[in-house]
């Protein structure tokens, strides 16, 4: 896992959260508490926390959909690609910030996957041919190419995430913020999505907020976990420091192996790092077996 | 006992999607029924309580034709509860909407207060006796949901895809119910494709793709069968994945939950 | 059984001639046929109109989910031979407002069968309708199918609870629906909720100015299918005012004894 240092020390923060307080109008108590959450550029965030955490929030004031489309009370500041986000339209924040929906069906709206990823370009008014780039580099981008003409209904659940995070690309975005992508898909699909979302992250060095309940699939891709719980941040940092007792008791789904080696350390067996793969649990246990 | 003999099933818009499944469930048993998306999973259970009658063979429950009977007289015997909550929820009060199923089957007043009573309590939803369905949460509908279902006590319960959506803590009170509704005696189906939540609890696994079952047993040897799990889309537990890379220090590779890998590891490395 | 009519407008993909078509020559073909079939009461000008369709919909392979639509209309059909033969006009004139009330909703069936929502929503573009309601518009022919499988589902569900549709009185079977109809409005509700977030987070609105990456554009078979529909339209209006055609009456009618037939 690379170091932070090597993602230019110099850039502004992607996504800057102080104290940021939301309560939804009509709604007697805060959703999100003093949230302070600061993103680098390029980093792989996940947000976890068990239901009603605010994990929902946290991600639509992140695009603009609070203040604009869900109105309420903020204290706090927080600020997008150095956009305010309370003083700034979701229109021009799109430009920024990319959103992935939980359920593939009701954000793609056209009859073709084409079709789709051209609409957020043709939405920003761009030229034609500027848009046929765009289109061909998403579909590409995320290997779906071969299915620019399939209407979406004759997709597969991750096909369908699939062009809607390729619908998204195309509009360029700087950060892009997915909640719980893969809530609808089978395992393996999901496997896969995780890995498209990956490879867009190391690859185009576009920047992640990911919620997820799969912490299993998503912890080896993840710079960051943040778990929030009752609205607040409570833990903050990379996986295998976020995944202890602590986590464990406020109810997320830490990975299995992850949750093993901390009861066999209670068993009283000793060992070193805490691993947060299959494939890290079976070097350090078969170095501890053969030992 | 629910027994389906040579089921092929065609919708009428002409889409083939159950080829020939033979399956016997015996009373009591819990069952969970995994497979890909597009599987057939949700077809096939819906001719449980009949809203769905066979193109070909038959499907027989508590010995009776699911093509000769009702929706209405199979629902009695055979609760299903649906995947979305907000397909279903319509009155005023949960106490309302719980009762909606006894009003049909029509108990009398009395029996329906105290039922209605009763499952909101097992399902820790008294608070909510008075509040509109609506205003819950997700996963609080999604109790409401069931305990519509639960309150005429079928002998037999089919969920659908009860965990999407659910965070950990719900899913761990969850496989603790449908474990009590099993040991009360009643036949559970659960229709999932959650391979870590089926580790824990280790029911029966029936395994559908593309139509058809391509697999039928223990959940031990099921899940920790890496060519069948591809064949469905599905993964190995984490916990299996791990066994299995471990399996050459002599380890057994057929331990699937967390507990039984807890104390298999423990004793080794104690003894290590 | 009664949503099985909606199947015969509904679009489904096929790489047929018809489909292919653009859909503004296709929608001058329609009219054309929709003019004439208003204009004659001749029996047999409606059925040569009726027939001429069914090659147009074998070529978009559409003929099964034609006759479901031809099957759901069959009710409204009869009702309206019934009534005009019952208020006194002969069998023969009764028999053609059967078959232009069938041959209408043929060439409609036809048109929506064949025409996606999308290319349909470009033609209106290009007339010069606003995007946005262009694309209300679309949105709404292309949920119609969504909203049915929702709906369905709801029906299994409640029916799963013991709810019987079929049973109960008048009063009772209406107050039925509202177990069917509740959630499906909040489901579509939701539905569009959904929606919206996405469409704001794709900068909906962002531009006035809008160039859309697929253009319709008429081949040389689009221009000859409208000039053909437009040839056919004057020469039914010419045969209309100037041609003499052969009316195969029968005077069979009811009785005249009848108070509010008509000699």
């Amino acid at each position: 896992m690379e170091g932070r240092a090597n993602r230019g020390a110099s850039s502004l923060p992607i996504i800057e959260m102080r104290n940021l307080t939301f309560t939804y109008a009509g709604v007697g108590k805060p959703s999100i508490q003093g949230a302070d959450i600061v993103v680098e550029p390029g980093e792989f965030v996940v947000l976890t926390g068990p239901s009603g955490c605010g994990k929902t929030t946290v991600c639509r004031c992140l695009n603009g959909l609070i203040p604009n489309f869900y109105s309420g009370e903020i204290t706090g500041t927080v600020k997008v690609a150095n956009l305010d986000v309370t003083r700034t339209s979701t229109m021009e924040l799109a430009r920024h910030v990319g959103f992935v929906f939980q359920n593939p069906e009701n954000q793609l709206f056209s009859l073709s996957v084409e079709r789709d990823v051209a609409f957020g370009p043709e939405n920003l008014g761009l030229p034609r041919d500027e848009i046929r780039r765009r289109v061909d580099w998403a579909l590409e981008a995320t290997g779906i190419s071969h299915l620019r003409d399939m209407a979406p209904y004759e997709l597969s659940g991750g096909q369908q995430q699939r062009a809607a995070i390729a619908a998204v690309l195309a509009m360029k975005p700087r950060l892009i913020v997915l909640d719980e992508p893969t809530s609808f898909l089978d395992p393996r699909s999901a496997q896969e999505i995780l890995d498209v979302i990956s490879q867009l992250n190391k690859e185009l060095k576009i920047t992640v907020f990911l919620v997820e309940h799969r912490l299993d699939a998503v912890s080896r891709h993840a710079d960051r976990v943040i778990v929030m719980d009752k609205g607040r941040v409570v833990l903050d940092g990379r996986p295998f420091n976020v995944y202890g007792e602590e986590a464990w008791l406020i109810g997320i789904g830490v990975p299995k192996v992850t949750m093993l080696f901390h009861l066999l350390r209670k068993d009283g067996v000793s060992l070193e790092s805490v691993p947060i793969t299959v494939e890290d649990a079976t070097e350090e246990l078969r170095r501890k077996l053969t030992s | 006992m629910i027994e389906v003999e040579n089921l092929c099933f065609t919708y009428p818009n002409g889409k083939d999607v159950l080829h020939d499944v033979y399956l016997k469930v015996q009373d009591s048993e819990f069952i969970a029924v995994m497979g890909e998306n597009g599987a057939g999973k949700t077809t096939l259970i819906r001719h449980f309580n009949g809203l769905l009658k066979p193109t070909t063979g038959r499907v027989l429950v508590d010995g009776i034709d699911t093509k000769k009977s009702s929706v209405a007289s199979l629902a009695r015997i055979v609760g299903l509860v649906f995947q979305n909550p907000d397909h279903q929820l319509f009155c005023e009060t949960v106490k309302d909407e719980v009762a909606f199923s006894l009003k049909n089957f029509g108990y009398p007043e009395e029996i329906v207060e105290r039922r209605v009573r009763g499952i909101l309590e097992t399902l820790d939803l008294t608070s909510y006796i008075d509040s509109s369905p609506f205003m819950l949460s997700g996963g609080e509908r999604k109790r409401v949901a069931l305990a519509s279902v639960l309150v005429w006590n079928p002998k037999h319960v089919v969920l659908d895809e009860p965990t999407i959506g659910q965070d950990y803590q719900q899913k761990d009170r969850l496989r603790n119910f449908i474990l009590q509704l099993n040991t009360q005696g009643k036949t559970v189906i659960v229709v999932t494709h959650d391979v870590e939540f089926i580790a824990e609890c280790k029911p029966r696994v029936v395994v559908l793709s593309r139509g058809r079952i391509v697999g039928d047993g223990p959940a031990v040897d099921i899940l920790t069968d890496e060519s069948l799990v591809n064949k469905a889309s599905l993964v190995r537990p984490q916990i299996a994945k791990l066994m299995s890379s471990l399996s050459d220090t002599g380890l057994p590779a057929n331990v699937i939950d967390l507990f039984t890998a807890r104390t298999v590891l423990a004793t080794e490395l104690k003894r290590a | 059984m009664s949503m099985r009519i909606f199947d015969g407008f509904k679009f489904t993909k096929l790489p047929t001639p018809v489909h292919q078509m653009d859909p503004r020559a296709k929608f001058i073909l329609v009219m054309s046929i929709f003019a004439v079939c208003l204009m004659f009461s001749n029996l047999l000008v409606l059925l040569i109109v009726f027939f001429a369709q069914i090659p147009i919909i074998g070529l978009g392979k559409s003929l099964r989910r034609w006759s479901v639509s031809m099957k759901g209309g069959a009710l409204l059909a009869t009702l309206i031979f019934v009534m005009n033969f019952l208020t006194g006009t002969t069998l023969i004139y009764s028999l053609a407002m059967t078959v232009k009330f069938l041959a209408l909703i043929s060439c409609f069936s036809v048109f929506f069968m064949t025409t996606s929502p999308d290319d349909l929503g470009l033609a209106l573009e290009n007339v010069g309708l606003p995007f946005t309601l262009v694309f209300t518009f679309t949105t709404a022919v292309r949920l119609v199918p969504t909203m049915a499988v929702d709906a369905q589902t709801v029906i299994d569900a409640q029916r799963s609870r013991g709810l019987e549709l079929e049973k109960g009185n008048f009063v009772k079977r209406i107050r039925n629906y509202i177990p069917i109809l509740i959630p499906l409005i909040v489901s579509a509700i939701r539905r569009s909720i959904e929606l919206a977030e996405a469409l704001e987070s794709r900068a909906f609105g962002a531009s006035e100015k809008r160039e859309s990456l697929v253009t319709l554009r008429m081949k040389l078979s689009d221009y000859l299918t409208a000039a053909g529909a437009l040839t056919f339209l004057i020469l039914s209006v010419y045969v209309y005012f100037y041609v003499k055609l052969p009316t195969f009456e029968v005077a069979f009618r009811l009785p005249s004894i009848w108070p509010w037939s008509y000699t």
